[in-house]
């Protein structure tokens, strides 16, 4: 359901001001949204400076230096460091993204303001509830599907038809681009969402899958995949270049031609 | 720790009031917003032909209302709405083709689309006013 304005407990606050380090010349402002489970209040965004000199380049570098010299208690999800395994996806500068890949000069603010992954449950600080999500990912049966006995070998594949998941196999799952969407923050219950949608078109055009029949069936749904108003903000916050939009676009298409 | 609801007391993150406005995104909802002004247009044109079809006193009073100007400025508004609509419906279209969803396509079919609007708009009235 649409709903503009954040419910009561959500509204954010001004933060605690955390002072600059000591003997810093280049300092960057970060503006970072923080709630903690414990203490009953509501979500605050608290303003730390960053000593650019003894940190890297990335935003995730700066929330680390933050973490590491200023506030321990700062919590994020983090892991590869570059851009493989989508666990830092929050909203850096206004838009998704991971911040590991994003570097603090590519920011157009002068502030780097960082909040967690848009209208998503918040565990804690920079940290959201992706549980939804991943159950969604599951409702797709993201795996090969096949009645044909297994061969003794791999399923073949010609590089023709392998080429056709170019673009669809890189998706780190990172959520990025669902909870980008309008169309996903409104109907997150009930919407597949970019990334899962992404992922079934994916294994739809696998030359390997023999059960596309069944998860066209499964995706011609009012809400699961035509909620897609292309609005594009999913192609436009995808930290791989990918283009969930193209790739929905390309379901309806599949459901439209098996009508003809 | 299972049977611990903290559900109920997480907050939701913020959405639109964080998120950088996207000329893309924006189109989407002026696309909306101008597609619910077509129906309070389409309520305007079966008054007028009611009255067109009620005779001249009606169709008199009808007439001094769209020519006043104030019924003009909302006529203009109404032209607008309708050819940015339907420029947007071509847009439509064209995705629903698998086209025009490059990172450069995207951009510039919007761009084109609010460029088109204005410009189809301006030319309906200079034409319009250049006749009569």
């Amino acid at each position: 359901m649409v709903e503009l304005a954040l419910p009561k407990n959500s509204k954010m606050q001004e933060g605690k001001t955390w002072p600059k380090p000591e003997g810093a010349t280049n300092v960057t402002e970060f503006r970072i949204y923080r709630w903690n489970p414990d203490d009953g209040k509501n979500p605050q965004i608290d303003t730390f400076y960053v000593d650019r000199d003894a940190c890297g380049p990335m935003v995730l570098d700066g929330l680390l230096y933050i973490k590491n010299s200023i506030d321990p208690t700062l919590t994020l999800r983090r892991s590869c460091r570059e851009g493989i395994c989508g666990s830092c996806a929050m909203n850096i500068d206004g838009t998704n993204t991971l911040a590991c890949t994003k570097g603090m000069d590519e920011c157009i603010s002068d502030v780097v303001k960082v909040y967690p992954l848009p209208h998503m449950s918040v565990v804690k600080d920079l940290v959201p509830d992706l549980n939804n999500f991943y159950a969604q990912h599951r409702s797709i049966e993201p795996y090969l599907k096949t009645v044909t006995p297994e061969p003794e070998t791999e399923w073949l594949q010609s590089r023709e038809d392998r080429a056709k998941l170019d673009g669809l196999y890189e998706c780190i799952l990172c959520a990025c681009c669902s909870t980008s969407c309008p169309s996903y923050w409104w109907n997150g219950d009930r919407y597949l969402g970019p990334s899962i949608l992404l992922q079934a078109y994916r294994w739809l055009i696998d030359s390997r899958d023999e059960f596309t029949g069944e998860r066209l069936d499964n995706l011609e749904d009012p809400f699961r995949l035509y909620r897609c108003h292309t609005i594009m903000n999913c192609s436009k916050a995808c930290p791989k270049g990918l283009n969930p939009a193209k790739a929905i676009a390309e379901i309806k298409k599949m459901l439209v031609e098996r009508e003809i | 720790m299972t049977d611990v609801d903290l559900k109920g007391k997480r907050p939701l993150s913020p959405h639109l009031q964080i998120y950088r406005p996207m000329l893309t995104m924006t189109m989407s909802i002026v696309h909306r917003i101008t597609g619910a002004a077509l129906y309070f247009g389409t309520v305007l044109l079966a008054y007028w032909l009611i009255a067109l079809a009620s005779g001249p006193e009606a169709f008199d009073t009808a007439q001094a209302i769209f020519g006043s100007w104030i019924g003009r400025l909302v006529l203009f508004g109404y032209t607008w709405a309708l050819l940015h609509h339907m420029l947007g419906g071509f847009r439509h279209f064209i995705w629903d083709f698998g086209l025009g969803f490059g990172e450069q396509e995207r951009e510039w079919l919007a761009r084109l689309t609010l460029g088109g609007g204005l410009i189809l708009t301006a030319l309906v009235w200079i034409i319009a006013y250049a006749v009569l």
